[in-house]
Formats: structure tokens, C-alpha cells, sequence
């Protein structure tokens, strides 16, 4: 798929508002596409007359910025300490061990992505998942396995239509 | 002009020096490896650290507690007691430079410094030692020096590193060569730099730049070789 | 909607709202912190509403922010008379409602028990989690609506500004904060009134605030649970805040992992805007304070003070060495001042009732309120306000019910990455700047994780380390380098090939890496490690020495094994291990082959008949 330069040019100018603007810039391009395509930073470098090399150094040195496209699926494993000691590092092992990932990976058909979070503020839950954006709270190996397995499932049926 | 006190001795030095030109004007030895004089101080490998307490407040005599501090950032203050070379100090500075040698033990220019500090052995070793000690100074003086900013230093943490963006040769290196001068372990080489690529620190990374073909590569480069024509699509696609 | 042309236009809405037709009516407020709903109380909420339309019923279902107590969610609370609902579900709707408008008995389930007695608690103030509580900055989250201008106003909102804009000169302002005692609620403790002072006497009429909002202490989220439950406090402090200084120009830098908060921010900003409470000409007076919001971008070593600055102008967060403190050169090289949400948040406290008020509360060095996430391994999880100078204690047993399922309390850990483990023989021990200090810990962000029997303290340091580590930006070598060795070194010993000397490296690293660092992130980062090292060597002896993990945590060092006599040869842990190290047929006691078994306690989750031990 061509990446729309346009469309990434128009999102870079909106956030463009004055000086330091260039994360924001950034951010909107990741929200939108879930990544940074490479386009989206040569174009903000010359936006914000920024060397291309700092802009670079920006897009990898702040978690929230992703340079290669994400999984259709997003799992993310809370690894905050009120998880940690009720059990995630378990949780995240074992969904590494059903998709094939180390996390922060993303499997090689782009379905899966796994990633970790440090804390979610909901530390009463813990330990979390976060599926595509859905928590799982008080999650233990078991379950954690019956979300994998549906996932799987549901991906499965996708691939039969 | 500002009066301090350096290893007991009572120093004067000029408005906006820091601590490091203050010792070095007054020939006090200070080590460093991450500054130079041309470059704008960095305070990243503080092997310059020196003992630095404020004065006492009139009327107190007692001694204010001292703490560390990077000499090559720290600003000359009046009254500010400095010590350059005591028991805290060099402790500092010798795991410091151990600390140095875990990423770079095969580099002879690391050892020499690391020797001069005391350090005679090396109790951790980083598993993908390459000899770059991340001190920045050939991407400050390819910025602040060449002015092009071919390089800079990308990701964080263990993974920081010298690298043109996306790690693939840079349009905007001149080839000057100025980065393999200023380079104190040596890693960086002239033919990485002339040739066919921009400067590039030595390792993993190298095998993987030249399969350019490879489908595993994260970014393919084709697009960096013509940024007018993709700001032209930019623009014509907003109607900017 | 017309800006407010002065404070006497404020005063008038205030009064005109309290004289408001159904001002007072019956209200249900639903817990909306992301806690709460995560566990669904947005359609609690819903099914509350239809309930009551459907009665057509003058009663009131408000959205609010967090109660606090996330253990029992979702929270919902009745107004005047505060009766408490817990862990309600849409289809208690109906229950709920009767209740409130019939006097109708509810089930037991919806009441939370007495933790003595067992009997149902009615009343929000009579359950042990508030009761113990001095609630100060957390006051409104569970009646305000924090979309609601109208809510927070009506609540005596923004009268703090009014009285610092028309009574009080920028100095009278600084001097209050002063006497108040406030410190700085972001961790370190500074006081609050000497940086303003500080910040206020640098020359030059361009000067910044930030509100440091990038709560990244993992475990720790009460800054979280003010913006999204009160923005317009913190606004409001802000505010304050820029007149004393002198700013006109403000930052709020926020976590981007909290979309809620940064909603409610930004509506609150629109809202003050529109008012005329926010923008050019404040209330009439002729002060100007503009406010942006700015999106952290998941970076740890934001929270520092001089990454964040980097941060707001563009750049990698690397912090830079101070001085110059931002009070001399901070955001692009001008006067900056930076507090903390809570910090900001208190302000108009202070403002609106006086520094004695707040003074009151607390130690003769720490006044005020502090407020905790309490988490980890306790009954009751959730946000808790206490006056300074309470007992650990009282924090953890009384508020926090103390350690669920029979467990023996082991530690907690004050201040997160950057903190400290306190043991049980110092559970008496004063919360105060000082007096964890002098314990190896800090007040910090305020997180406070319990530990149990079955935390192992040497994994838990090798967490806070992992998390460091990541979380280093990698400028000075102490810190990129020096915590790695660490790391390294905590992994081995988990792993069951610790050395002897490896606690004397580790003592030797942490105090250096502490001394050496450029910036606070490096300088906490040994604490975690020295902490326990003080409080748990034996743990790490054992490691270290024996081979052994007492909570039997650590996977080089334990085994998982199958108790024969309680075995029922159900075939269960078999067919769910996912590397097969599980041999035995039907009704026969099975055996796990330690040479494959992954440690994953799949087995012992599964098991039925606690026929799975470690060992």
C-alpha cells in the first residue's frame, strides 16, 4: 500500500504550532497509522527545519513511537510493580510462547503485536492484558490462554471467509 | 571575576568559566573524555567529576555537605569549595572508567585512560562490546562543528547509539571526516565515512547495511535519495 | 457563553447556581476512574439513568472521577446521605433506585462488609478505607462532575483565584504557600513557596510554569485520578500559581498512556477559555495566563525535570546537569517553574482557607496531605489521602485492610523505582519526608506496593532494576552502564549463579551510581537494590550461598512437583502444559520432568486439588 504523503504532510501542519511542536506532529502521524512510516519523518524534518538525523533520534527514543507497522491484534501486558507482584511476568511468558513473539514484536503475517506497559493505573485490576484496547483484569496463565485462544480462533474463521 | 576554592587553594577565574576550565586554567589535573574544548560540554561520561560544596552561610562555619558533580558543566560560583582529586573522587572516577571498559576492552586508548585512573581489572563485560563509549562527540561536532548533523545518537538506554537516520547512508554527510578524528576509542574509520557511507560506528549493524535487497531490512532506503520529489507529492496532495 | 467580566460576575454564577431549582436533589455519583470503568460502571451508569427515567424519578446519575476505593469497583454512591453501593452491576439497577427513592433494603453483595464483624456498611464515611482518610486535594472526585464548569463552581471553585487576584499581591501569594509548608508532591520534597520565590526574583517578563503530569512510577496513579476527576483544580493552582511568579505562558505535560486525564484536561482548558477564567484578561484584573496541553511520548525519565523541559521543546529527553536550576534557565533558556500535579492541586486549598488551615495537618517538617496508591499484594487497592506523619501502619492495615488470603506482610515499597523497601519491624514508622529517608526510602510519587510472604525480595529489586535500566536514557555512563552491571548481576543471583563478592559489587556500584549520575533517575535507580540489601540480605544469602529462593519465586532455583497423595490422575495439568513435561495416565498421581518444565505455574493455576507444590 502507498503510503499517503499527502495525508501525513496534512496532519504534520495541523500540529505544527509553534516551537517543540514536532513530538505532537509526530504523535498524530502514530496515532493515525499506528506507526511512523519513514515518509512521516523526512517530512517533518523539513516542516520544523529540523536536521533529519534529530528527528531520527526522536522517533526512537520515546516508546510511544513505533517505526515498523503494528499487528491487526495489539496485546499489550501491564508490567507495572502492582502487576509484577501478582504475577504478569507468567502471563506475558506465556502469551510469548502462543503467538511466537518476544515482546515487542509483531508476528510475521502482521496479526499479532505484543507489547508490554509499565502501569496502567489500574493497579487494582492487576494483573492486566489489554486486547485491541480491551482490559482483562485479575488475569492468571489460564486466562490468559482463553484470550489467546479466542484471538486465534476468531483470526482463524477471518482467514477461512 | 569570581573567587573559589580549589584543593585548598584560593583560585580567581573570569565570569561564565566552569569548574573543569577553572582547574585546568590553575593546573589542577581533571580527566575527561567526553569533553573538548571546541564542543559545547555534555557531562555524559563524568569522569570529571570532582567534590564541589556550597559556601557556608555567614555566620556558620561548619562545612556544607559536598556532593559530585561533572566538572566540564559545572559554573564557576563565588565561594564554592572544589576538590579535585579526594578519596570520593577517584573511587568515582575508577568504577566509572571500569564502567567505560565494559563496552569497549579491546580498545587499547580505553585501557591507557582507564590504567591512569587505577583500574586494573574488568568485573563486567557488555556481550556485544564494539568499542563505542557513547560520549557523543562525533555527533556534537558533526552539529556544532561541520553543521550538517549527519549523525546523531538514536534509541535510549544500553541501545543508544551513533547512527545516521534509519541507519542507512546519510545524504547530508559531506564525507569530512572530522567524526574519525574526534573519536577517542578509534571505532569510527575513515572509509566508513569517504565511502560509500556516512560515518558509522564498527559492529552488527554493518553486515546488515549493505543488503540493500534483503526483504528483513526494517526501512528500505529508496526514498532518501529524492526528499524534493516526496515534499512535492506533500504538498501537492494537501495543496499546501 | 459570556467570559466573566470580574470576580464579583464569579461570585454572582457561584450563588445563582447554589439557588438553582433541583440543586439539591436526590444523586447517584458513579465511580468513572478507569478502574471503575474497566469494570463496566459507564454502563452502570446507563442502566441507573433508564432506571430512573423510567420511574420518572428526580434523581440525579452523575459520571464522576475516581472514589478511590478501586477494590470494590464499580463504586456508587448515593447523595445527601452517601450510602455506599460497591461491585454493582446494570442489572442491580432497580435495586439501587428503590433504595434511594423508597428506603428500600439492598442485597448484602452491593454493601461492603465490615472487615470485623462482616455486617453490611451503609455509609460511605462509616467504611474503614474512608474513615481513617483526611481527604483534602481528593475532596470533590466523587461528587463532582469533572465535565461540569457549573459542578466546580458551585463546589466554591475558583473563589482561591478571585482572593489571590483581587486580596492578595504575588508576594502575600508566595508567602502563603510559604507558611502553608507545602512541598513539592512530586517526590523530592522541595518547598514549594522558596521555588516560586526563586523563580519570581529572576529578572525578565518571559517565565514559565509546568505542571508535571507524566506520572510514569509504575504502580503509583493518583496524579491520574485528579485530572481526570478535578482538571479544574489544577487549573485553578496553575493559575495562581503564574500570578505569584509572574508566567503567562504554561505547560501541562501528561502521560499520553492516559486518554482520560488528558480529555478532561483539555475540556477543563476549553471551559476556563470560554469563561474568561483562563486566556487574556483574567476575571477583568488584567492577568494573562495561557495554558497547552503537551503529550508525553513514553519516556520514564520525563518526570525528570530537565528531560521534560527537552521533551517540551522537541527534542530526545535527556536531562542536562543543573545548575542552572529552571527557576534561572529552564524552558528555552527562560525562568521556568515546575511543581507537580498534587503540588499544583493544593494550592487553591491553601489559597482558599489559609495557611494555618493546611499547616494544621501533618509533622512539624511535612504539613498537609499526602496521597498514596496503595497496590501490590493488599486487600484493599486504591487511592488514599492521609495527613503526613501517620503510621505505615495504620496506612496499610486500617485503610488498607491488610494482605489478603491468611499471607504474613513482608515489605513495602515506598516511592517506586526510585524508592525504598520498609520491613515489618518498622511498620511504625511516621510517613514523613525524614523519617523514610533515614530508612533508605522515599516519599516519592506517592506508590506504595506491599509485599507479601511470597514476593521475594531479590526479584523484586531485579524488577525495579529491569525497570531502570529500560528506562535510562543512556547520556551518562553511571546510569546507561552502571545499572546494567547491576541488573546483570541480580539476574544471576535469580538465577541461581550468584558468587560470592556479588553483594559487596553491588553495594560498591549502587553508591557510586548514586553519587556519579547526572540526573535524579540515576541517582534513585540503586535504591530498590540497597534497600532490600539492608532490610533482606539474608534473602540474597540465600540466594547467593544456599541456592535457594525462601519465596520461591525465582525459576533457577525452584521446582515444580506433583504431591502423589493428593493427585487424582485428572489429566488436566497434563493436556494444559504447553511444553509437555507432564507424564501420567488416568487416575495415576502424574510427574513433571524438571529438565522441561518452563517454571510457567500453568499446572499449579490449573490444579484442582492443590496436588501441585514448589519447591
Amino acid at each position: 500500500m502507498p503510503v499517503p504523503v499527502g495525508e501525513i504532510y496534512g496532519l504534520i501542519n495541523q500540529e505544527a504550532r509553534g516551537e517543540g511542536s514536532v513530538i505532537a506532529a509526530l504523535e498524530a502521524v502514530q496515532s493515525r497509522y499506528r506507526y511512523l512510516p519513514p515518509e512521516a519523518l523526512l517530512l517533518a524534518s523539513e516542516r520544523f527545519g529540523l536536521p533529519l538525523a534529530q528527528v531520527y533520534a526522536v522517533a526512537t527514543f520515546y516508546n510511544a513511537f513505533s517505526l515498523k507497522p503494528k499487528g491487526k491484534h495489539c496485546l499489550q501486558v501491564c508490567l507495572g510493580t502492582a502487576c509484577h507482584v501478582r504475577g504478569s511476568p507468567r502471563i506475558l511468558e506465556r502469551l510469548e510462547t502462543r503467538l511466537g513473539l518476544r515482546a515487542g514484536g509483531t508476528t510475521r503475517d502482521r496479526r499479532f503485536t505484543l507489547e508490554t506497559v509499565n502501569c496502567l493505573g489500574a493497579c487494582a485490576l492487576g494483573p492486566i492484558v489489554v486486547a485491541d484496547g480491551e482490559y482483562s483484569g485479575q488475569m492468571t496463565v489460564p486466562k490468559a490462554e482463553t484470550l489467546v485462544k479466542r484471538l486465534l480462533r476468531a483470526e482463524a474463521e477471518v482467514t477461512h471467509d | 571575576m569570581i573567587q573559589l576554592t580549589i584543593d585548598d587553594r584560593r583560585v580567581t577565574v573570569a565570569e561564565g568559566r566552569t569548574l573543569l576550565e577553572a582547574c585546568r586554567e590553575h593546573g589542577f589535573p581533571v580527566p575527561t573524555l567526553c569533553y573538548h574544548p571546541a564542543l559545547k560540554p555534555y557531562g555524559g561520561c563524568r569522569l570529571c567529576v570532582v567534590e564541589v560544596a556550597q559556601p557556608p552561610p555567614p555566620g556558620d562555619a561548619r562545612p556544607r555537605p559536598a556532593r559530585l558533580a561533572a566538572a566540564c558543566t559545572y559554573p564557576c560560583e563565588p565561594g564554592l569549595v572544589v576538590r579535585t582529586n579526594s578519596e570520593a573522587v577517584q573511587r568515582s572516577r575508577r568504577l566509572t572508567a571500569e564502567l567505560l571498559l565494559a563496552g569497549a576492552y579491546q580498545s587499547p586508548e580505553m585501557w591507557a585512560l582507564a590504567k591512569s585512573l587505577g583500574v586494573e581489572q574488568v568485573r563486567f563485560q557488555l556481550p556485544e562490546a564494539d568499542n563505542c563509549v557513547v560520549c557523543g562527540l562525533c555527533v556534537r561536532a558533526c552539529q556544532e562543528i561541520v553543521g550538517v548533523s549527519a549523525i546523531s545518537l538514536i534509541k535510549r538506554g544500553m541501545a543508544k547509539q551513533v547512527s545516521p537516520p534509519f541507519e542507512i547512508a546519510s545524504a547530508a554527510c559531506l564525507g569530512c571526516g572530522t567524526c574519525v578524528l574526534i573519536c577517542p576509542t578509534g571505532v569510527l574509520r575513515l572509509e566508513d565515512v569517504s565511502g560509500y557511507r556516512s560515518a558509522h560506528a564498527a559492529g552488527a549493524a554493518e553486515a546488515r547495511e549493505y543488503c540493500q535487497t534483503c526483504s528483513e531490512l526494517d526501512l528500505e532506503p529508496h526514498f532518501v535519495a529524492a526528499p524534493e520529489a516526496l515534499l512535492a507529492a506533500a504538498r501537492e496532495g494537501t495543496g499546501l | 457563553m459570556t467570559k466573566l467580566a470580574d470576580p464579583a460576575a464569579l461570585a454572582a454564577w457561584q450563588a445563582a447556581l447554589a439557588a438553582a431549582d433541583g440543586h439539591d436533589r436526590p444523586t447517584l455519583t458513579v465511580c468513572g476512574g478507569t478502574g471503575c470503568r474497566v469494570y463496566g460502571s459507564e454502563r452502570v451508569c446507563a442502566a441507573l439513568q433508564q432506571e430512573s427515567d423510567r420511574r420518572g424519578a428526580d434523581l440525579a446519575v452523575k459520571v464522576t472521577g475516581c472514589h478511590g476505593f478501586c477494590e470494590r469497583g464499580p463504586l456508587v454512591v448515593s447523595h445527601p446521605e452517601r450510602q455506599m453501593y460497591t461491585r454493582v452491576k446494570p442489572e442491580d439497577a432497580r435495586e439501587v433506585v428503590a433504595a434511594v427513592l423508597d428506603g428500600r433494603p439492598v442485597a448484602d453483595r452491593l454493601r461492603y462488609p465490615d472487615p470485623q464483624t462482616g455486617l453490611p456498611i451503609q455509609h460511605e464515611q462509616d467504611v474503614p478505607f474512608y474513615r481513617h482518610q483526611h481527604r483534602l486535594v481528593l475532596d470533590l472526585n466523587g461528587t463532582l462532575d469533572p465535565l461540569s464548569l457549573d459542578d466546580y463552581v458551585a463546589a466554591g471553585g475558583y473563589a482561591a483565584l478571585a482572593k489571590a487576584l483581587t486580596a492578595l499581591t504575588p508576594a502575600a501569594v508566595i508567602a502563603e504557600v510559604k507558611a502553608a509548608g507545602l512541598r513539592g508532591r512530586g517526590g523530592a520534597g522541595f518547598p514549594t513557596g522558596a521555588k516560586w520565590e526563586a523563580c519570581r526574583r529572576q529578572p525578565g517578563d518571559v517565565k514559565y510554569l509546568i505542571c508535571n503530569a507524566d506520572e510514569g512510577d509504575p504502580g503509583a496513579y493518583m496524579d491520574r485520578s485528579i485530572m481526570e476527576g478535578n482538571p479544574h483544580r489544577v487549573l485553578e493552582g496553575l493559575l495562581i500559581g503564574a500570578y505569584a511568579i509572574g508566567a503567562r505562558q504554561g505547560f501541562v505535560y501528561i502521560r499520553n498512556e492516559y486518554p482520560l486525564a488528558v480529555k478532561h484536561l483539555r475540556a477543563a482548558i476549553a471551559q476556563a477559555e470560554a469563561r474568561g477564567l483562563l486566556g487574556e484578561n483574567i476575571l477583568g484584573t488584567g492577568f494573562s495566563f495561557h495554558l497547552s496541553v503537551r503529550l508525553g511520548s513514553g519516556a520514564f525519565v520525563c518526570g525528570e525535570e530537565t528531560a521534560l523541559m527537552a521533551s517540551i521543546e522537541g527534542r530526545v529527553g535527556e536531562p542536562r546537569p543543573r545548575p542552572p536550576y529552571p527557576a534561572e534557565a529552564g524552558l528555552w533558556g527562560k525562568p521556568t517553574n515546575i511543581n507537580n500535579v498534587k503540588s499544583w492541586a493544593a494550592v487553591p486549598l491553601i489559597i482558599a482557607n489559609g495557611a494555618a488551615w493546611y499547616a494544621a495537618l501533618g509533622t512539624p517538617t511535612s504539613k498537609g496531605t499526602l496521597i498514596f496508591s496503595v497496590v501490590g499484594k493488599i486487600n484493599n487497592t486504591g487511592l488514599v489521602e492521609v495527613p503526613l506523619g501517620i503510621s505505615l501502619r495504620q496506612l496499610i492495615f486500617d485503610i488498607g485492610g491488610g494482605i489478603p488470603n491468611g499471607k504474613q506482610f513482608k515489605a513495602a515499597q515506598i516511592g517506586g523505582p526510585s524508592g525504598g523497601c520498609i520491613p515489618a519491624e518498622h511498620l511504625d514508622t511516621p510517613i514523613d519526608y525524614e523519617s523514610l529517608s533515614a530508612l533508605g526510602a522515599i516519599v516519592g510519587s506517592g506508590g506504595l506496593v506491599v509485599a507479601d510472604e511470597d514476593t521475594c525480595m531479590v526479584d523484586f529489586a531485579r524488577y525495579f532494576m529491569q525497570f531502570t535500566q529500560e528506562e535510562s536514557c543512556g547520556k551518562c555512563v553511571p546510569c546507561r552502564v552502571g545499572t546494567k552491571a547491576m541488573l546483570a548481576t541480580l539476574e544471576r543471583i535469580c538465577a541461581g549463579q550468584g558468587r560470592p563478592g556479588d553483594v559487596e559489587y553491588l553495594l560498591e556500584l549502587g553508591e557510586t551510581i548514586k553519587r556519579s549520575s547526572l540526573c535524579g533517575l540515576g541517582q534513585t535507580a540503586p535504591n530498590p537494590v540497597l534497600s532490600t540489601l539492608r532490610h533482606f540480605r539474608a534473602e540474597y544469602d540465600a540466594h547467593i550461598l544456599h541456592q535457594t529462593c525462601p519465596a520461591k519465586v525465582c525459576k533457577g532455583l525452584i521446582t515444580y512437583q506433583v504431591r502423589p497423595e493428593k493427585c487424582t490422575g485428572c489429566m488436566v495439568c497434563l493436556r494444559n502444559c504447553a511444553v509437555g513435561a507432564i507424564h501420567g495416565a488416568k487416575q495415576q498421581p502424574h510427574t513433571i520432568d524438571p529438565a522441561v518444565c518452563t517454571r510457567c505455574g500453568m499446572c499449579q493455576s490449573v490444579c484442582k486439588f492443590d496436588a501441585v507444590a514448589v519447591n
